[in-house]
């Protein structure tokens, strides 16, 4: 597996908040290679970079120094609008919050991704409701967020993530907001679509529990990388 | 991509139908304020140009008195039937001159009597007034120059009198004079200054002097210029010609006033389109303000959508896709609102022109140019919020409550 080129790679990078006395390094220099396939759980304490890190990973934001390379591409040359594209090419996004438009129904919002891709409405209708049936909620399609629940609506969530087969989904706290028995079913989907799509993971967790379905745990501290493991399991 | 912006763009406002349709009030005031303005301003000048055209071509007024004010006539000399033959006689450019005086009279026929003006003339009043027979004859000009007992009368004098029976043959009474309704005219409408052009009898001059008035004035020559002629070169020669003919002094004011129809249609379609541009105005400036009221709602749902724009931004929208949907969202809307101005605007003309009893004159231009400046606003207005939602950092909009 190591012998493959690296999804994405991050090497030496630190993010720097504020200026002088208020200086506040979120990331403080870490390296870390993901490959093709694997499922990593991010864990550490509150504010310890792991959000930091993943909006990094995410193309959200730029490291303030170090490199990180997406297939081998320095994101940090890329400018706004290239990678924007990388991002709707790539990636999948889950947040903590769910995060799904309002007013707005489930197939709606699952299209979402496929409306920027330019896909025709025959197709995006087609591959949404595949992804919703995915997810196990063929038959909510038309409802609202606010006619769903927390669970169904992060199901969505992880059905708009992955409706354009990315590369890497990456979920910030995607069991944040949910019960035990919710979250094992956003668990499950998550492995499953790691083991039956080859889509890698990026999870960043609180939970031991749910840390366990990962193949990997990175464990963050102050802003660095304290221990970097397989699970057991 | 301009496609999905429109989907995009439709489907938001579809989401808020309410607040859609307060943003666009404002384009839609505007918008029917200034075309309705403008069709019933088209309406009006069209009419009072049509009116002025129908009292004749080339028209000039000759009359007793000067120019500004009534009192002073009463100092100043009557013409008489010389003056107007001079006149004929002596300026070849005029094609037409008609000698006219007129009294109110009651014309009497069986029970029925009608309050009305009595007119006589010659026989060049009826061209010279654009006056054409519908029935019967005009009168002859060997029948002016006897003074025969003969009348033509208009159309509001026929239904008087004689309701829906035919006119002419009968005689009927006028003051002292009986005379035979010989022809009736073809119907005019109202003038200009709202009187009623068939209300009137016209007898030969003669008749008129000997019969009714009992003198030998002429209070008023219409004259037509001939075609080719420049009208103000003839009034000053007719200034001249009476001039001479009222041993005016050179010091001495005109004692009689020649009016040219065609300066009062120019002054009144300049006063109908000053009052269009001045109501135009106040139109353009809600327009304005509903760009303004466009630009609020805008700016107000780029910040309630932040996280929207967040998660668009997110899963891979570009700055200017974003752009593009809440441009294209404020331009839906300004020309919704001008389609729906434009529509109210056109049957608001249609009712008003009716009440108003203008002609419904439709105005192409005005319509394109309101609905493309309603466009525009959307675009002008709308392009600071759409810019401000663009830029959004998609990290803090997510994290946006
Ligand atoms: N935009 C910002 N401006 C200033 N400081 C920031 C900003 N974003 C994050 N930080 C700081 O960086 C540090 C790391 O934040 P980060 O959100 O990565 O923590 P975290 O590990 O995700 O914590 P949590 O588990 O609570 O989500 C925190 O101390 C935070 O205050
Ligand atoms: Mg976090």
């Amino acid at each position: 597996m190591s012998a493959d080129l690296p999804l994405l790679e991050l090497r030496n990078v630190s993010k720097v908040y504020g200026k002088g006395d208020a200086t506040m390094h979120a990331l403080a220099g870490i390296d870390l290679k993901i490959y093709p396939g694997e499922f990593v759980a991010v864990m550490g304490p509150s504010g310890s970079g792991k959000s930091t890190c993943m909006n990094i990973l995410g193309c959200l934001d730029t490291p303030t120094a170090g490199q990180y390379l997406f297939q081998g591409i320095d994101v940090g040359a890329l400018n706004r609008n290239q990678r924007a594209l990388l991002r709707r090419h790539y990636l999948g996004f889950v947040f903590q919050g769910f995060n799904l438009l309002n007013r707005t129904s489930a197939l709606e919002n699952v299209e979402l991704p496929l409306i920027y891709r330019g896909t025709a409405t025959a197709e995006r209708r087609l591959l949404a409701r595949k992804a919703l049936l995915a997810v196990g909620l063929a038959d909510r399609e038309q409802h609202t967020p606010g006619e769903l629940s927390g669970g169904q609506q992060q199901r969505v969530a992880i059905a708009r993530a992955i409706v354009t087969g990315p590369s890497l989904l990456l979920a910030d706290e995607p069991t944040g907001n949910l019960d035990s028995a919710r979250s094992i079913e956003i668990m499950e989907l998550l492995t499953a679509f790691n083991r039956d799509q080859g889509i890698t993971v990026v999870m960043v967790t609180h939970e031991p529990d749910m840390a366990a379905y990962a193949k990997r745990i990175v464990q963050f501290k102050d802003g660095l990388i304290a221990h970097d493991q397989p699970t057991g399991g | 991509m301009l496609i999905n912006a429109f989907i995009l763009a439709l489907r938001e406002l579809r989401r808020n139908v309410m607040r859609s349709i307060l943003t666009m009030l404002g384009i839609i005031i505007g918008v029917s304020a200034v075309i309705t303005l403008v069709t019933l301003g088209g309406g009006a000048t069209q009419q009072v140009t049509q009116q002025i055209a129908s009292l004749g071509s080339n028209l000039l007024m000759v009359s007793v008195g000067k120019r500004m004010g009534a009192g002073q006539s009463s100092g100043a000399p009557m013409f008489k039937i010389a003056d107007a033959d001079a006149l004929s006689r002596e300026l070849p450019e005029l094609s037409l001159v008609a000698p006219t005086a007129a009294a109110p009279t009651t014309a009497i026929f069986g029970n029925e009597n009608w309050s009305t003006n009595i007119t006589g003339s010659t026989e060049a009043f009826f061209p010279v007034s654009n006056q054409q027979i519908a029935l019967g004859r005009l009168f002859t000009a060997s029948e002016a120059r006897v003074g025969a007992t003969v009348c033509v009368i208009g159309q509001t004098v026929a239904t008087k009198l004689f309701g829906a029976q035919d006119p002419v043959g009968n005689r009927i009474r006028l003051n002292k004079l009986s005379c035979v309704v010989i022809g009736l005219l073809k119907p005019k409408g109202q003038s200009t200054m709202g009187s009623d052009q068939d209300d009137l009898i016209v007898v030969p001059l003669r008749t008129f002097q000997r019969r009714i008035a009992g003198n030998q004035d002429v209070s008023l020559i219409k004259v037509s210029v001939k075609d080719g002629f420049d009208t103000d070169q003839a009034k000053q020669r007719i200034e001249q010609t009476l001039r001479s003919r009222r041993h005016l002094a050179s010091n001495e004011e005109n004692n009689f006033n020649v009016l040219d129809m065609k300066e009062i249609a120019a002054m009144l379609s300049t006063t109908t389109q000053t009052l269009t541009g001045l109501l135009s105005a106040v139109g353009a400036v809600s327009l304005l303000v509903g760009g303004i009221g466009i630009m609020n709602i805008m700016l107000v749902s780029v910040t309630e959508r932040t996280r929207e724009i967040g998660i668009r931004l997110a899963i891979g929208a570009l700055e200017r896709e974003v752009l593009l949907q809440f441009l294209v969202e404020a331009v839906v809307l300004s020309s919704l609102g001008g389609i729906i101005g434009i529509v109210l605007a056109l049957s608001a003309s249609v009712l008003l022109a009716s009440l108003l009893q203008v002609p419904f004159v439709f105005q192409g231009g005005i319509i394109v140019i309101a609905f493309l400046f309603s466009a525009s606003v959307g675009v002008v207005f709308g392009y600071f919020p759409a810019r401000k939602a663009a830029r959004l950092d998609p990290i803090e909009a997510l994290r946006h409550e």
